[in-house]
């Protein structure tokens, strides 16, 4: 059973239902992965191996007595951004050392109910600010790939975590890409779904109205997997919407059955230059013309579209995201949960010295960024301009829309980089260049692996969609993948076995 | 809330850095403010860009859906704990959470 | 005059004090009544233990999110209604932030760029009751939704303050005034008005002591004619009687700093009740950079007309209309109709009772809920919803007396038992009562005249007086006929058989 970590959520599914393992055994297998080598990368901030035997221990009861939930035993972990009830629950931040959470959020208590085991907390860039796992408090993640390289963020210990073999799918975030990038990074399929179809009551707030909820796995079917119960309205997050819930497994099985060798026939699938503009790595642009190449002479056809400057949807996010992290991240203060600074003397000094001990310098330079732009003198050349602009570059979306089914475009410029210590911030917001402007028009958007770079390093592509139609994107990559074996390719750590 | 717009060279001084860390209280010494101004001058010339477009006629979006709210019903729910809720705070003393003494 | 339709603008010079204008406006934060809050589903309830009805959203835990209660809407668009306003059928909200203990957010939600009131008014009757009264049309110019912040308690713990967020999260309407009143009376006028109206409406409790309405006073003097001067603002008014003082202190304070050569400094004052005198809280120097922006975590709520039309069927009639239709349809004085349309609870109670008696005895209906029941539950100082007796047993009284069974006499013995609920809980307690007690009253001709007869022979001297011119005398006669008859004798009765004996 040295390959458990290496098999798909489906075929997890079917071993556990056929009797091949149980989830117990499948459980200790990534726990004993985990203790071993979990210290190359750093993957994990919190484990919950001694919870998770138990709930393992008690699927495979329930599985006996005829419990039929597809995803019964079936091991994952969580990024630390969502609230897990008496667990540690730190965001990556100091401000949250201490944060045992009283409560479960909404999608930690769905895929709870859909029996899945937890193996604990993933590392991430504090509060989700950053696109290479730096800003964590509890240390920098490595790739799994490379260890010199970072897994991208601020999902990077959920990308490094699967990528590694440590678990089969995992919980990510994303307001700027920050599943895509990551997924890209460490070779791994990873999908942001439409705006207001996770609940976002529990995921700490970094910007409201761009961040949600998503999924990782190697492959388009594991992130199915686990999104199926993540999504639906729920009546405690108001800008959860109220939509037709697809059945994704079933949309990629009925997909594929009606496959022919050209799968892609009557896809439109659009390519816009500003994705490909100066920046770009040449390996990467690379990799990803192949794959395009691939999706051609699968059926497909490329279709030029326009899309707003990514210039200005660089400028757009940077202004917007920060301005709602500035307002979300003040309740972090020192009175009622977190982290408190020693004996402070007076009201002021509590707050000003729990703030700036407690969040590191990634956080405080956006919380600065943000009130700037909110306060009075600038509130309308910053902020209102901004979402003047955001309505511009939705406008431009749809526009592309009309003649393409999906849109491609590398997810990163680059891959996996080195961490460099001295990158101004304006340099590094550019590496999140092709994916902010997803987010901010609540667009659906997954990232695939599409090949290598000859440093053997791994390249995503994006395949951003229409609102709604998470289920289009998960059945082409998928149907991809099917053709192709980018997805297959495993890391270093992943190939170890203990 | 003036209509000012963004100047071609929207240098943040040290001095506004520690006006907006006061008001997001933050502790933020001389030096440190210095550099947080350089760095986010660099993040508000980024603003250069959408300075040129033309945004005539454009409604600000707030929600991407512009979908709208649906309500609650007004039922209470009696299922506070406040032991548990506490158990996170940092000072609690009688079921209240401490904080230095505010004169009002 | 019954109702303030006329919109004055005439400048009443009588107002200015020492040759200056007053202007004031108002701002009144009004807790609604509803079982949640206003974003959580945290009870409202007060006089719990600290931080006990406390949620982890009205908390403010990482990653949770609010979501608005649709009682509150429903009772800002009856405000909305009762305030003749533009209601604001598309509206949003805003976060306001700023650090404070008791905001555990750092940012409150409220509604600043599209409030769910729009533009109204409010016609009241300023030194109501008073010969100087005067009708005027207050303006408002808005009123939003926003969420109580929680208290801080400073002597529960030695050298450190405590934080309660009970109260954080209690629906609160803001309601702001037009800078549209002139005199300390005025505001009182306008503040009364707005009480009645919300308490009418059934929407708050409207307590003031209790802090669930709570006035802030901008005051500004200026001479005649000049641009408005530099205003202040008189925070946290928990009483009617403050508010007037309160006002007068600010008004003579500002005009001496201005005789004395200086110059008003805007800032927020506080009412000291104890020395009778307004003081500095804090100066302008000292406000906040609120960075007001769309909270991102709520959407914008869109109120269907269907959803207005019914709120307007099911609106109580308001205390302007029915004081009207209480003078002109039942024929009350204004004085009368002014009493009885002070709660609706009152108006309901005196109509009951006219249900069940007719409309043509409205006035003997006024005179007595006005009179004897209110004077009764006065004196406890208690409240018509207190009353021990129910609407159809004081009609089920008054029956009796239109019936000629009780005389005035008899009939306070009957409510006095009533009162103190001798007769039961059942309608006809009076009944019971009457029966009980034997205090029917004697219409019998025949008794009565034999009555009359023996009064007339026992009294001689007085019967010579009357027939001598000495009219007072008759008077005397009948008080020894009801006093034979202890009180039940049909005092009309009696009077017409002592005319006709004595001829
Ligand atoms: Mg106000
Ligand atoms: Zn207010």
């Amino acid at each position: 059973m040295s390959e458990l970590h290496l098999l798909s959520t489906q075929q997890l599914i079917s071993g556990l239902q056929d009797k091949k393992f149980s989830s117990l055994e499948l459980t200790e297998h990534y726990i004993k992965r985990i203790d071993a080598l979990d210290s190359k990368i750093n993957s994990f901030i919190t484990h919950t191996s001694e919870t998770a035997r138990a709930q393992a221990q008690a699927a495979d009861e329930m599985r006996a007595q005829g419990d039929k939930r597809p995803l019964l035993g079936v091991p994952m972990a969580h990024k630390d951004i969502f609230c897990t009830q008496g667990v540690l629950t730190t965001c990556g931040s100091k401000m949250l050392h201490n944060f045992i959470s009283p409560y479960d959020a909404t999608i930690v208590s769905n895929i709870d109910k859909a029996g899945m085991i937890s193996l604990g907390k993933l590392n991430m860039d504090e509060f989700a600010m950053g696109s290479d796992n730096s800003s964590s408090y509890y240390g920098t993640v490595q790739n799994p790939w490379n260890l010199d390289r970072v897994p991208g963020g601020s999902s990077g210990g959920s990308a490094a975590a699967v990528a590694a073999g440590f678990v089969p799918v995992t919980t990510g975030s994303d307001t700027g890409g920050s599943i895509r990038q990551p997924a890209s990074f460490c070779g791994l399929t990873g999908i942001k779904p439409t705006y207001g179809r996770v609940s976002r009551f529990g995921m700490i707030a970094y910007a409201s109205s761009l961040d949600q909820a998503g999924s990782m796995g190697r492959s388009a079917k594991d992130c199915a997997y686990l999104l199926q119960p993540m999504i639906g309205h729920d009546p405690r997050d108001a800008t959860s919407i109220k939509h037709e819930l697809p059945d994704y497994i079933q949309d990629i099985n009925d997909a594929e059955a009606a496959a022919s060798d050209k799968p892609f026939d009557g896809l439109r699938i659009g390519v816009a230059k500003e994705y490909f503009s100066k920046g770009l790595d040449s390996e990467v642009e690379k990799a990803t013309r192949a794959a395009l190449k691939q999706y051609e002479d699968l059926g497909a056809t490329i279709v030029e579209v326009n899309i707003t400057d990514p210039e200005i949807t660089l400028a757009t996010y940077y202004m917007l995201a920060p301005a709602e992290a500035s307002s979300n991240l003040s309740r972090f203060d020192g009175v009622r949960f977190g982290y408190r600074c020693e004996n402070p003397t007076d009201l002021i000094d509590l707050y000003t010295r729990s703030r700036s001990e407690g969040f590191g310098p990634e956080v405080q330079r956006r919380i600065l960024t943000g009130t700037y732009a909110l306060s009075a003198g600038y509130f309308d050349a910053y902020y209102t301009k901004a979402q003047k602009i955001r309505r511009l570059i939705v406008k431009d979306f749809d526009e592309a829309f009309a003649n393409c089914d999906v849109i491609a475009s590398p997810t990163s410029p680059t891959a996996a980089y080195k961490l460099s210590e001295n990158l101004d911030p304006a340099t590094m917001y550019l590496g999140d260049v092709y994916t902010i402007g997803v987010n901010l028009a609540g667009l659906p958007a997954l990232s695939q692996p599409v090949g290598l770079t000859s440093d053997g390093l791994p390249v995503g592509l994006q395949l951003i969609g229409k609102h709604w139609q998470e289920s289009q994107l998960l059945t082409t990559a998928h149907l991809f993948q099917q053709h192709t074996n980018h997805h297959l390719q495993h890391s270093a750590i992943a190939k170890e076995t203990v | 809330m003036s209509q000012q717009s963004v100047t071609s060279d929207s240098n943040v001084s040290r001095e506004e850095i520690l006006e907006i860390a006061n008001l997001a209280r933050l502790g933020v010494d001389e030096n440190t403010a210095s550099s947080y101004a350089d760095d986010i001058s660099k993040v508000l010339n980024l603003m250069h860009t959408i300075n040129n477009v033309d945004t005539t006629d454009v409604k600000p979006l707030s929600n991407i859906h512009e979908a709208c709210q649906e309500l609650r019903v007004d039922v209470a729910k009696h299922d506070i704990n406040r032991e548990r809720n506490q158990s996170v705070a940092p000072a609690v003393e009688e079921g209240l959470y401490l904080v230095p003494q505010v004169i009002e | 005059m019954t109702t303030a339709t006329a919109t004055d603008n005439a400048v009443r010079t009588e107002l200015f004090v020492d040759g200056y204008e007053v202007v004031i406006g108002i701002e009144i934060h009004c807790q609604l009544n509803t079982e949640s809050k206003i974003f959580s589903s945290a009870p409202t309830d007060f006089g719990h233990e600290p931080n006990s009805q406390a949620s982890i959203v009205d908390l403010g835990l990482p990653g949770v999110l609010p979501v608005l209660n649709s009682g509150v809407v429903d009772r800002a668009l009856k405000f909305g209604i009762g305030v003749n306003a533009e209601l604001g059928l598309f509206n949003t909200f805003d976060r306001k932030n700023y650090f404070y203990p008791d905001l555990p957010k750092g940012y409150q939600i409220t509604q600043m760029a599209n409030p769910i009131v729009g533009e109204g008014y409010i016609d009241v009757v300023v030194n109501e009751g008073d010969k100087n009264e005067y009708p005027k049309r207050m303006g408002i110019t808005r009123a939003h939704l926003e969420e109580d912040a929680g208290k801080s308690v400073h002597d529960a713990v030695d050298g450190m303050t405590g934080v309660d967020l009970n109260r954080a999260g209690t629906p609160l309407i803001e309601i702001v005034s037009e800078p549209d009143m002139r005199s300390a009376n005025e505001a009182l006028a306008y503040i009364k008005a707005i009480h009645q109206l919300v308490t009418w409406l059934g929407i708050s409790d409207a307590v003031m002591a209790e802090g669930s309405f709570r006035c802030d006073c901008n005051v500004s003097v200026r001479k005649p004619g000049a641009d408005l001067g530099t205003r202040t603002e008189l925070k946290n008014l928990n009483s009617f009687r403050f508010i007037e003082r309160a006002i007068n202190r600010e008004i003579e304070r500002q005009i001496d700093i201005i005789e004395d050569g200086g110059k008003v400094v805007q800032a927020t004052m506080l009412y000291d009740p104890e020395r009778d005198e307004t003081r500095t809280m804090r100066t302008k120097e000292d406000a906040n950079d609120y960075r007001y922006f769309p909270d991102p975590d709520l959407l914008p709520v869109r109120i269907e007309q269907h959803t207005v039309d019914a709120i307007k069927a099911a609106m109580p009639e308001l205390p302007v209309a029915r004081r009207a239709r209480f003078e002109d349809a039942l024929g009350l004085s204004e004085y009368d109709a002014r009493i009885l349309t002070g709660s609706r609870q009152l108006a309901d109670y005196f109509e009951d009772v006219v249900s069940e008696i007719g409309e043509n005895h409205a006035k003997l209906a006024a005179n007595w809920v006005m009179g004897e029941l209110l004077g009764a539950l006065n004196k406890e100082d208690q409240d018509i919803i207190d009353s021990p007796i129910t609407a159809k047993q004081l009609a089920g009284l008054l029956k009796r007396i239109n019936d000629d069974t009780l005389s005035g006499k008899l009939a306070k013995k009957v409510f006095s038992a009533l009162y103190d609920r001798e007769g039961g809980s059942d309608d006809d307690a009076a009944d019971k009562i009457i029966e009980e007690k034997g205090l029917k009253q004697e219409t019998d001709t025949g008794a009565i005249k034999a009555m009359v007869e023996e009064v007339i022979a026992n009294n001689e001297a007085m019967v010579e007086e009357y027939r001598g011119g000495k009219a007072k005398a008759f008077n005397g006669l009948v008080g020894q006929v009801m006093k034979a008859s202890r009180g039940s004798a049909n005092p009309q009765q009696v009077n017409q058989i002592l005319k006709e004996l004595l001829g």
